[in-house]
């Protein structure tokens, strides 16, 4: 048998899985939302989903909110993922410990820290019972809005908890197979600490940390049901409010549901892009 | 630069250190003490009368929670098992030859992992009515594979690319049948890739909440379906033991496997998707 057959005979079960359940999801998510559905019995394909999703504010609302929370949760994320591996990288007593949390953490599902946030964050959660008990609120309404709030403060500190760890495991492992020899030579040549930090091990570690913030970016861009459980009423995170026009009583908003789904395909396209660019060399070591 | 860290950086490095810890543990406190309350409201810091009924409930038929138990770790095994079938030949396709068009075949394997489920799971659910596999279980597995294939394909290539297909080639010669060359010189080599990406993908299966919700049609209930239920309903004794449940096989697996995880191989990305 020639090598191409058989890297056509090793590939199909795989590629079948993602042409057929990956790209047809997509494809078909595409047709439903121009209202086209052959086998439905919809077959005039129109815009009027996108223009309703494109001229409705609480679009631009929750698009905006989702960035949002993307954003600044990825960012969080990474300045206190390499703070914690410089702290974590050289031997001391915490360090075994912290690993293991790390490591833990990863394997607790999001849903797990969505409730754990709720229950420690909300009007009447923990913080709120202790700020009770050393007088400095007397109701729950009393507390700051910290859950179900406009800035999605509960939705953030929820990722920055899961993320963290993430982040750091990945750029922990960069920087101790970079060893410390880079920034001895550098600190022999009269830089100082924190000139070594910038100019030589923060370009080395960079790649590492953006590979993880594009996963860590599209993931909460587009999780369900974090937003769900942390996250206001209105404006609604991007997915949740995809969900909704989804499961609608009135079937006539599925397609917009549909639009909102490609906004998030969409976004995620570009996110792949530099994700390839960071990671082109993943596949072959 | 091996010089003893000053004492203001120890303490820096202590405080820290105890600080991290202490919000790394901190939102599951809540779930384990409301798991184990009667009643516990406002202003009181802890429980004002502790109970096993969170418990006892939990772990009743009545709940459910065990029937879901046994179905989230089915349906994790199911995609677990596709995930290793399907990801094993194509880690060694991509981990052993060069072709024309790989780096598309690449890129469109890792896609999955990067889209979430919602941008493709809508589309899916049109088609998965017509072809009856909307509200069940083996449907619910067949979408679980689209975020758990892509892990196992990338730690299988890792394998491949470090493996010498002339073991193969010798056993062949000295009269092994291609199936016992398979048995035993291919799978012992790989195992190692076998057990960490299996791992991530029972993992990744086991986090899944909208797939299942959507496919599922809220006929098929895993945990994560009763925790958010549980969660949204002010059970609040009861979501805490579901947590406590929920998050078992995670720490089980953790345990077992700490030594074959390393932060440096790229399978760790997995993580990201839990």
């Amino acid at each position: 048998m020639s090598d191409r057959w058989k890297i056509i005979l090793l590939l199909t079960p795989a590629m079948s899985v993602i042409v057929l359940l990956f790209l047809g999801g997509l494809a078909l998510g595409l047709m439903r939302s121009f209202n086209y559905m052959p086998i439905i019995g919809l077959i005039n394909p129109n815009f009027d989903a996108y223009l309703a999703v494109f001229t409705s504010s609480e679009f631009y609302l929750s698009f905006l909110l989702t960035f949002h929370i993307a954003f600044t949760s990825t960012a969080i994320s990474c300045v206190l993922a390499i703070g914690a591996a410089l702290l974590l990288r050289r031997t001391f007593v915490g360090r075994s410990l912290i690993n293991f949390l790390f490591q833990l953490n990863l394997t607790v599902p999001h849903l797990v820290g969505a409730v754990g946030i709720l229950y420690l964050f909300s009007q009447s959660g923990s913080f709120a019972r202790l700020a009770n008990e050393f007088g400095m609120i007397e109701r729950p309404s009393d507390f700051p809005a910290l859950v179900f709030d406009p800035f999605a403060i509960g939705i953030i500190l929820q990722y920055v908890w899961k993320e963290v760890p993430f982040i750091g495991v990945i750029v922990l492992a960069n920087m101790q197979s970079l060893g410390e020899d880079y920034e001895s030579v550098a600190r022999s040549l009269g830089a100082n600490k924190w000139q070594s930090f910038i100019h030589v091990l923060l370009p080395l570690i960079i790649p590492g940390v953006l590979s993880a913030s594009v996963i860590v970016f599209a993931f909460t861009f587009g999780a369900f049901e974090i937003p769900a459980i942390l996250g206001a009423n209105f404006p609604a995170a991007l997915p949740v409010l995809a969900f909704r026009k989804f499961t609608d009583v009135d079937l006539a908003a599925r397609p917009e549901a549909m639009a909102m789904a490609m906004v998030i395909a969409l976004l995620s396209a570009v996110m792949i892009f530099f994700y390839i660019r960071y990671t082109r060399q993943k596949f072959r070591n | 630069m091996s010089q003893r860290p000053s004492t203001g950086f120890r303490t820096f490095r202590a405080i820290t250190t105890v600080m991290m810890v202490t919000w790394l543990i901190l939102p599951l406190v809540p779930l384990a003490i409301w798991s184990f309350s009667r009643s516990w409201f406002f202003p009181n810091v802890l429980p004002s009368a502790w109970s096993l009924q969170g418990w006892e409930y939990a772990l009743s038929d009545r709940s459910g929670v065990i029937d879901a138990l046994w179905l989230t770790i089915g349906i994790s095994l199911g995609a677990t098992v596709l995930s290793v079938l399907a990801g094993v030949p194509a880690g060694r396709a991509l981990g052993m030859y060069n072709f024309r068009g790989k780096q598309f075949i690449e890129l469109l394997i890792l896609a999955p992992a990067i889209v979430p489920g919602i941008a493709v799971v809508l589309g899916i659910h049109v088609v998965f009515i017509w072809l009856g596999l909307a509200n069940s279980i083996f449907g619910v597995i067949l979408v679980h594979l689209i975020p758990t294939l892509p892990y196992m394909v990338l730690v299988m290539s890792g394998i491949f690319a470090n493996y010498d297909p002339a073991f193969e080639a010798q056993a062949r010669s000295l009269g092994a049948s291609p199936l016992k060359t398979f048995w035993y010189v291919t799978v012992p080599a790989i195992m190692p890739g076998i057990i960490v990406g299996a791992l991530f993908a029972f993992l990744i299966s086991w986090s899944q909440y909208i797939l299942t919700l959507l496919i599922g049609g809220g006929r098929v209930i895993t945990l994560p379906l009763l925790l958010f239920n549980f969660a949204t309903s002010g059970r609040n004794d009861l979501t805490g033991a579901i947590s406590v449940i929920y998050i078992i096989p995670g720490i089980l697996i953790l345990i077992l496997t700490a030594r074959h995880l390393s932060g440096r191989s790229g399978a760790v990305g997995g993580f990201g998707q839990i």
